[in-house]
């Protein structure tokens, strides 16, 4: 598990994780009020992920119990436990774009990667999420592609954004 | 120099609209022809995205949908000085889709460059806050309590009184927020005018924070608009500049700061109390009400929230009147609405007009219908926690009133629509499964009857002792309804209920197969 953890951290492009780096981003937003959000965004875009020891800091420099960090980090869908793939891909499986047959779209795409909702290709280069409404609505079905929005996505864009990925 | 725009707006990039403007300039420079190309929100006409825009005398012409491979055949055909192409679309000003509406909210967006204060300032901009130094706050509440304006985020609660209670509150640190946390399917007319007008919404919460004491603002962004974010953190940057921010505003003797927050993915952040709450760093779990946060609101101090939409429209309610904008709309549904037409339609996009018009004109006439070329079977409207209205209710206006009578919501002003392959048994369940994934866990009706609901559903899809399980599932939309804390479980039965009592046949179908 640590090894494929390391090599994901790694092969990911975030910086390694250290706990001098992730004390100079939070000690860089305790100004603002109420930081926390803007931290673990910070955290978040250093390190790939929010790794415990970061919450741990966090904690420590907010003064409050790790258990109430903890509380926050997993409320949010947006931040990730644990090392994610190279690229994130987000699938809106809202309304709007099931009325375009999103969600068919969505499924054989998964079930073509043996991936599920969160899930990353075993190669650590795609994590595949949901997202409820891109605001793309009049383009539906849509997506995000490593922040690049996508209108009227079909099958054969999914593939070549998987294959892309992947390179 | 031929002044051309293209849009920045993320729907416009969606369908391409950073590679068209690399392509107009590059094909430009190779033919040694000078132009200037603006970066400017949508027009609202977003199955016409990416439209270009080129300036002439007559008027600015549009081009749309513009692709990459039709550049070189739009140089060749002159649309620098507005030649006849495919694509040509004729005046955009002149377009029946433009000319039907009524833009009040949306009067510059698409028109100006979002990040020019002169420009803004040129289409009147910045005109309702000098009136508000010139009349004072107590002045500035009444104006608004007058025009009518209810708030844009789906409440529909009247804004002017939202303002009195914090002006009310004795003087100290209070807060202006903006919620932007527009997580409703079939929405996006606030991050349309946060990209293409973002400075009327700073101009907006300069008006609120003088009429009611404040001094900082806050806009809660949700995540999944990441170009918003860019434009307008350069839209403060760029009021900073101009120094429509900061202290001592134009020797008014008003300081205000705006910051803006971006969330993490959670919808109920959406949800006013769960919105500060995040604000402060939190869980984004609803609180109680009363306190109300106009008493105690962010950080327990007074605070005035507001959607995107009712913020922006505040400038031209000050600069024109409070009755220029009462003048308009229906009933106690004053003013005018952004209408966001969304999903399984022809022409989707914004369309901003005066309460009262009929939802089947709406989707029927200005949406043209489905673009899969099937009849229309349902139209959500409001969001996920909104009723699916079937055709036979087309004749309903957009009136908060009209709607509610139906057990239906307008919300944020979004209409979904589907086709006659809609498994409306499937969407019902979807709407209580979205409720499970994004309760914030606090009141148990919501954080249990949606995963209940989930369930019964599923038992009446299999065709497990149907009309019991319906029954059951009514009941637990009732409880939902009257025992949630806040809209999120209040108002998930909405979609279900609906799709009950105007689809029953989805809801007896012999054993479906799961429809994943």
């Amino acid at each position: 598990m640590r090894n494929v953890q390391a090599e994901r951290e790694e092969m990911s492009g975030a910086a390694q994780y250290n706990d001098e780096r992730a004390r100079e981003i939070i000690a860089a937003h305790m100004g603002l009020e109420g930081p926390a959000m803007p931290i673990l965004h910070a955290l978040q875009k250093e390190f790939g992920y929010v790794p415990d020891a970061a919450v741990k800091e966090m904690a420590e420099a907010l003064n409050i119990s790790r258990a109430e960090m903890h509380g926050v980090v997993t409320f949010y869908h947006d931040f990730h436990r644990a090392p994610h793939g190279r690229h994130t891909l987000k699938i809106c499986r809202a309304e709007s774009c099931q009325s375009m047959g999103a969600e068919r779209q969505a499924r054989a795409f998964l079930d073509k990667l043996k991936l599920d909702w969160g899930g990353t290709t075993p190669d650590g280069a795609l994590s595949v999420e949901a997202v409820y409404c891109l605001g793309l609505c009049a383009h539906s079905p849509s997506a995000l592609y490593d922040g690049e929005p996508i209108g009227r996505v079909d099958a054969e864009m999914l593939d070549e954004i998987a294959a892309e990925a992947r390179d | 120099m031929v002044k051309l725009y293209i849009p920045l707006d993320m729907a416009a990039v969606a369908m391409g609209a950073d590679r068209l403007a690399a392509a107009v300039a590059q094909e430009a420079a190779a033919r040694g022809e000078t132009i200037e190309i603006v970066r400017n929100g949508s027009r609202g006409m977003l199955w016409l995205e990416p439209l270009i825009e080129v300036e002439t005398p007559a008027g600015r012409v549009g081009y749309g949908p513009a692709k990459v491979k039709d550049v070189a055949s739009l140089f060749d055909a002159g649309f620098l000085t507005g030649g006849a192409h495919l694509l040509n679309i004729g005046i955009v000003d002149e377009h029946p889709w433009m000319k039907k509406q009524n833009r009040v909210t949306f009067v510059r967006c698409g028109v100006i460059d979002p990040l020019s204060v002169a420009e803004y300032e040129a289409h009147d901009g910045f005109k309702g806050l000098k009136r508000a130094f010139e009349i004072g706050p107590v002045a500035v509440v009444e104006e608004v309590t007058k025009s009518g304006l209810r708030g844009r985020g789906g409440a529909g609660f009247p804004t002017g009184i939202k303002w009195k209670t914090v002006a009310d509150c004795p003087p100290g640190q209070k807060y202006v927020v903006v919620n932007a946390d527009e997580g409703d399917s079939g929405t996006f007319a606030d991050r349309m005018i946060m990209e293409g007008d973002p400075l009327s919404l700073i101009e907006g919460m300069l008006i609120c924070g003088y009429a009611v004491g404040a001094s900082k603002g806050y806009i809660y962004l949700r995540s999944e608009y990441p170009i918003v974010a860019k434009v307008f953190q350069a839209a403060i940057e760029k009021a900073l500049e101009a120094g429509w921010l900061g202290k001592n505003i134009k020797g008014s003797g008003f300081d205000f700061d705006v910051e803006l927050r971006i969330g993490a993915g959670a919808y109920v952040c959406g949800e006013e109390t769960s919105l500060l709450e995040s604000l402060e760093g939190k869980r984004g779990i609803v609180r109680a009400k009363p306190p109300l946060p106009a008493h105690v609101g962010l950080f327990g101090k007074p605070t005035v929230i507001n959607n995107v939409l009712s913020m922006a429209t505040i400038p031209m309610i000050m600069e024109k009147g409070a009755k220029h904008y009462a003048d308009l709309g229906v009933g106690r549904s004053r003013g005018t609405m952004p209408l966001q037409i969304a999903g399984n339609v022809k022409y989707g996009g914004l369309f901003e007009t005066d309460f009262g018009i009929p939802l089947g004109v709406v989707v029927n006439e200005i949406g043209g219908g489905t673009r899969s070329g099937r009849p229309v079977r349902a139209v959500q409207v409001g969001g996920p926690l909104g009723a699916y209205v079937p055709v036979s209710l087309f004749d309903l206006p957009i009136d908060y009133e009209a709607f509610a009578a139906k057990d239906s919501l307008i919300g944020h002003g979004g209409l979904v629509v589907f086709d006659d392959t809609v498994d409306m048994a499937w969407m019902a369940r979807f709407g209580m499964e979205f409720c499970a994934i994004e309760s914030c866990g606090k009141c148990t009706p919501c954080r249990l009857g949606s995963t209940r609901g989930v369930e019964t559903i599923d038992k009446i899809r299999n065709g497990m002792d149907v009309d019991a399980n319906i029954e059951l599932l009514k009941d637990l939309c009732h409880t939902m309804k009257f025992g949630s804390l806040c809209a999120l479980g209040g108002f998930a039965p909405y979609p279900v209920e609906s799709a009950l009592r105007h689809f029953p046949e989805d809801f007896r179908k012999p054993a479906l197969e799961a429809a994943e």
